[in-house]
């Protein structure tokens, strides 16, 4: 427990010169769909209206938002396997050059790599140690494996197993394992904590740090902000297509007063344990076309200004940036 | 009084997931059921509210058992609304599923009037929610159970769900028993909390 | 990475073509049918001082040993191979529809609707067409009963499937706990459901139609002698055809293949348009 609470609450620092280094950036991300209804009039969606991100190596990023909100659809877009009734716009680079739709195939499952998130996604016929060997570039496989197995806390016995004799657990570590071995720099996550429960949830939180202390970046994509906050360094907050904060995850602290959006400020209030607050969740419609603030209708503090003109996204430091008139 | 009586339950060729499991709900009142995920929670709640048969034991719904002419008293909340609603249907259709549902409900759980003409793929999976849980409050509902309800949802749809709960079930006089592997909420919510893996008389 | 906004993605563009290519056959389709309607008893008169003329402009199709104009005769023909289809293939969807909705009723039901599908299509169609035909002593009500009694098990296997998957949905357990009878669960479940499938499947059962109604009446078990029946003039023509007569024959029964040929890309396209990949 004591090596979980060190890796929990070390936030992988950020050596300065590396500041402008990102692994990946996203600037002014949209994803518009066009879907058909009836007959052949298409409506348009703007699923994704304006996304920011920017991720160091060895950093744990959580994108937060509602279920059903297109955050799913970004890691798509990322990893280029979007929907074809899909259209992009916006900046994406990594390692400093742009992700085109050609470079995202080369990269893919090589520099960035899906972590699955259902436990049948492995061959269940083929040893799992063979299935994570794969991925090992390096000469000495067999004690590259050896190795890796330790690291994710699996006994090497395992290794001539078959997916059906472990438990969701150690097949989550199986997955931990091959990100390990593989050479991925970015490991995307999406929804990794869905269906776990605290002891699972707190396991997976030490395979993730495991991962990042490898130097590996990591997005993870959630709607549950408690999973996040165990996890990430910081926190994308998602409201209706937009980034509308990112803040570190020390200012998560009492009634959130060092959080600046009110979105994230009652994401963090509704919490069970910090009041339970409610509030009308409904988000905007992705068929409309929003020319003011995207929580202007929802938020407490909004103004007249609000409605009508669109906060930009301000840096406030490296790791912090937030979109509203009033922070 | 829902009285849980004795209950023991497996799935063919495999270990028993719960045996001679006993509890109670009393009308008006909030039971959390506590439990890690995968342990038989979801079987038990099919289970009591009649969609799976026990192996052993009974169900005693204010002192009867057995069969029970139309709405069946005790209903179940699923996980995934999107499930459990006919995606060719219009949202007006299933709150008209009910005869007789009060328009109270549709008011305190926060539905609104422009979503009964959408059909369930235009909505949210929490808007969507909203619409199955007022389905569950039929007049002739007495005991509701809610299998991990908000589980899928953020913070924010959780607490504006929940809040309508409370007050739906104190105002019907229903009882809830409310399943989850999310104690803090539990905590907030229940007027007592079980935990599942200490009644489950397995391993 | 700029990728500039296309007017409308690959999905829309294939959609628009499905929906022009339907509305295209669905064009030809009132073309051929309906133009059948038009046509007056008149205009298929004997008229022996123009008897026996090759195709030209005046007679597209040429004419008959009796002065026929053969292009009046074939929409005529074909107008009537329609209608029987129509009749039929209606018959066949409700009965396909009534079957399937049968079996899900019990497993014994099933078993037996199960075992008349499989009995059916181990009978070849026209063997069992002709037989009911012959029966019900031929003309349109022989060949109209003969199709529909032929045609409907594919369909039913189809619908019966549906029905089997949609019926272990959970929405509708729950409409059972709702306290929703068998009939309610049916009519805002199920048929909703199965209608798509059911115009589609009816649609693709025309073509089949059309074929085994012409065929019948080309063996001479079908409609009689006097009824302007694409089959009637595809055998009387074959006594002409030694004679070098050779366009009595092929006209219509182009014209034949044609319309299948439209019904089959209308039924096809609509099933894509409707089950929307």
């Amino acid at each position: 427990m004591s090596i979980l609470h060190e890796l929990t609450y070390t936030t992988n620092a950020v050596p300065e010169e590396r500041h402008a280094n990102y692994l990946l950036e996203v600037k002014n991300f949209s994803l518009t769909i066009e879907r058909v209804e009836k007959g052949y009039t298409p409506e348009r969606l703007y699923v994704i209206r304006d996304f920011h991100l920017k991720i160091h190596h060895g950093e744990i990023v959580a994108i937060v938002g509602a279920s059903g909100s297109g955050k799913s659809l970004l890691a798509d877009a990322i990893l280029g396997i979007h929907p074809k009734n899909s259209m992009i716009e916006g900046t994406v680079n990594f390692e400093k050059s742009p992700l085109t739709e050609k470079r995202k195939k080369q990269l893919r499952g090589k520099d960035i790599m899906l972590l699955p998130q259902m436990t049948n996604a492995l061959d269940p016929l083929m040893k799992v140690g063979k299935q994570v060997q794969t991925f090992i570039k390096q000469k000495n496989k067999q004690k590259v494996l050896k190795s890796i197995f330790q690291k994710v806390g699996l006994s090497p016995t395992i290794i001539k197993e078959i997916p059906s004799t472990l438990s969701g657990g150690m097949i989550r570590r199986i997955f931990i394992a091959m990100a390990l071995a593989s050479e991925a720099k970015l490991i995307i996550a999406d929804e990794p904590t869905n269906g776990l429960d605290l002891e699972a949830l707190d396991e997976l939180l030490l395979q993730l740090k495991i991962l990042a202390n490898d130097h590996r970046a990591i997005v993870m994509i959630t709607h549950d902000i408690e999973a996040a906050l165990k996890i990430a360094d910081k926190i994308a907050v998602f409201y209706a297509g937009e980034t509308v904060e990112i803040v570190p995850r020390k200012n998560f602290t009492k009634k959130g007063e060092k959080l600046r959006h009110p979105y994230t400020k009652a994401l963090w209030n509704a919490l069970p344990q910090n009041g339970f607050v409610p509030m009308d969740s409904s988000q905007p419609s992705p068929s409309i076309v929003i020319k003011g603030c995207v929580f202007s209708d929802q938020c407490p503090k909004a103004t007249k200004i609000c409605r009508i003109k669109k906060p930009k996204l301000q840096e406030i430091s490296d790791n912090e940036m937030v979109r509203c008139l009033y922070a | 009084m829902l009285e849980i009586k004795n209950i023991s339950f497996k799935y063919e060729r495999s270990d028993w997931l719960f045996k001679h499991l006993n509890f109670t709900i009393e009308q008006g009142e909030i039971v959390g059921m506590y439990g890690k995920s995968g342990s038989g929670k979801t079987t038990l709640a099919k289970i009591i509210t009649n969609y799976v048969s026990p192996i052993e034991g009974d169900v005693i719904i204010d002192g009867e058992k057995g069969e029970f002419q139309g709405i069946y008293p005790v209903q179940l909340i699923w996980q995934h609304p999107e499930k459990v609603v006919n995606p060719k249907w219009k949202l007006i259709e299933v709150i008209e599923e009910v005869e007789g549902l009060d328009k109270e409900i549709i008011n305190i759980l926060g539905i609104k009037k422009e979503w009964f003409n959408r059909r369930p793929s235009e909505l949210s999976g929490g808007e969507l929610q909203r619409f199955c849980i007022a389905r569950a409050f039929s007049p002739n509902t007495r005991y509701i159970v809610a299998d991990e309800i908000t589980s899928m949802f953020d913070a924010i749809t959780q607490a504006q769900i929940w809040h309508a709960m409370m007050k739906l079930v104190k105002q019907r006089n229903i009882g809830l028993l409310a399943i989850s592997h999310h104690i803090h909420l539990l905590e907030k919510i229940s007027d007592r909390i079980i935990d599942f893996n200490n009644i489950c008389n397995v391993r | 990475m700029k990728s500039t906004f296309q007017m409308d993605s690959q999905n829309t563009i294939h959609r628009k073509r499905l929906l022009l290519k339907i509305i295209g056959l669905l064009f030809f389709f009132f073309i051929f049918v309906l133009s059948g309607f038009l046509i007056g008893e008149e205009q298929i008169e004997a008229n022996l001082s123009e008897k026996n003329l090759s195709p030209s402009l005046v007679h597209l199709f040429g004419t008959d040993w009796l002065g026929r104009d053969m292009f009046m005769r074939t929409l005529k023909g074909l107008n009537l191979s329609f209608q029987v289809g129509l009749l039929a293939s209606s018959i066949s969807a409700v009965l396909a529809l009534t079957l399937s909705l049968l079996a899900s009723k019990s497993r014994l039901l099933d078993y037996i609707v199960t075992i008349l599908i499989d009995l059916f299509l181990s009978i070849p169609h026209l063997v069992a067409l002709i037989l009911i035909a012959f029966v019900l002593g031929g003309g349109i009500k022989g060949i109209v009963v003969g199709i529909a009694l032929t045609h409907w098990p594919t369909l039913t296997r189809v619908l019966r499937a549906e029905i089997m998957q949609i019926k272990s949905a959970e929405y509708v357990q729950l409409s059972k706990k709702l306290g929703k009878s068998r009939m309610w669960i049916v009519k805002h479940h199920f048929i909703p459901h199965l209608i798509p499938q059911l115009f589609v499947g009816f649609v693709l059962l025309f073509p089949h139609a059309i074929l085994h109604e012409s065929a019948i009446t080309f063996l001479g078990f079908g409609l009689s002698p006097e009824q302007p029946a694409i089959g009637i003039i595809l055998s009387e023509s074959m006594k002409y055809l030694s004679t070098g007569m050779w366009w009595l024959v092929l006209f219509p029964g182009i014209s034949l293949i044609a319309m299948v040929a439209i019904f089959d890309a209308l039924g096809n396209n609509l099933r894509k348009f409707i089950n929307r990949e």
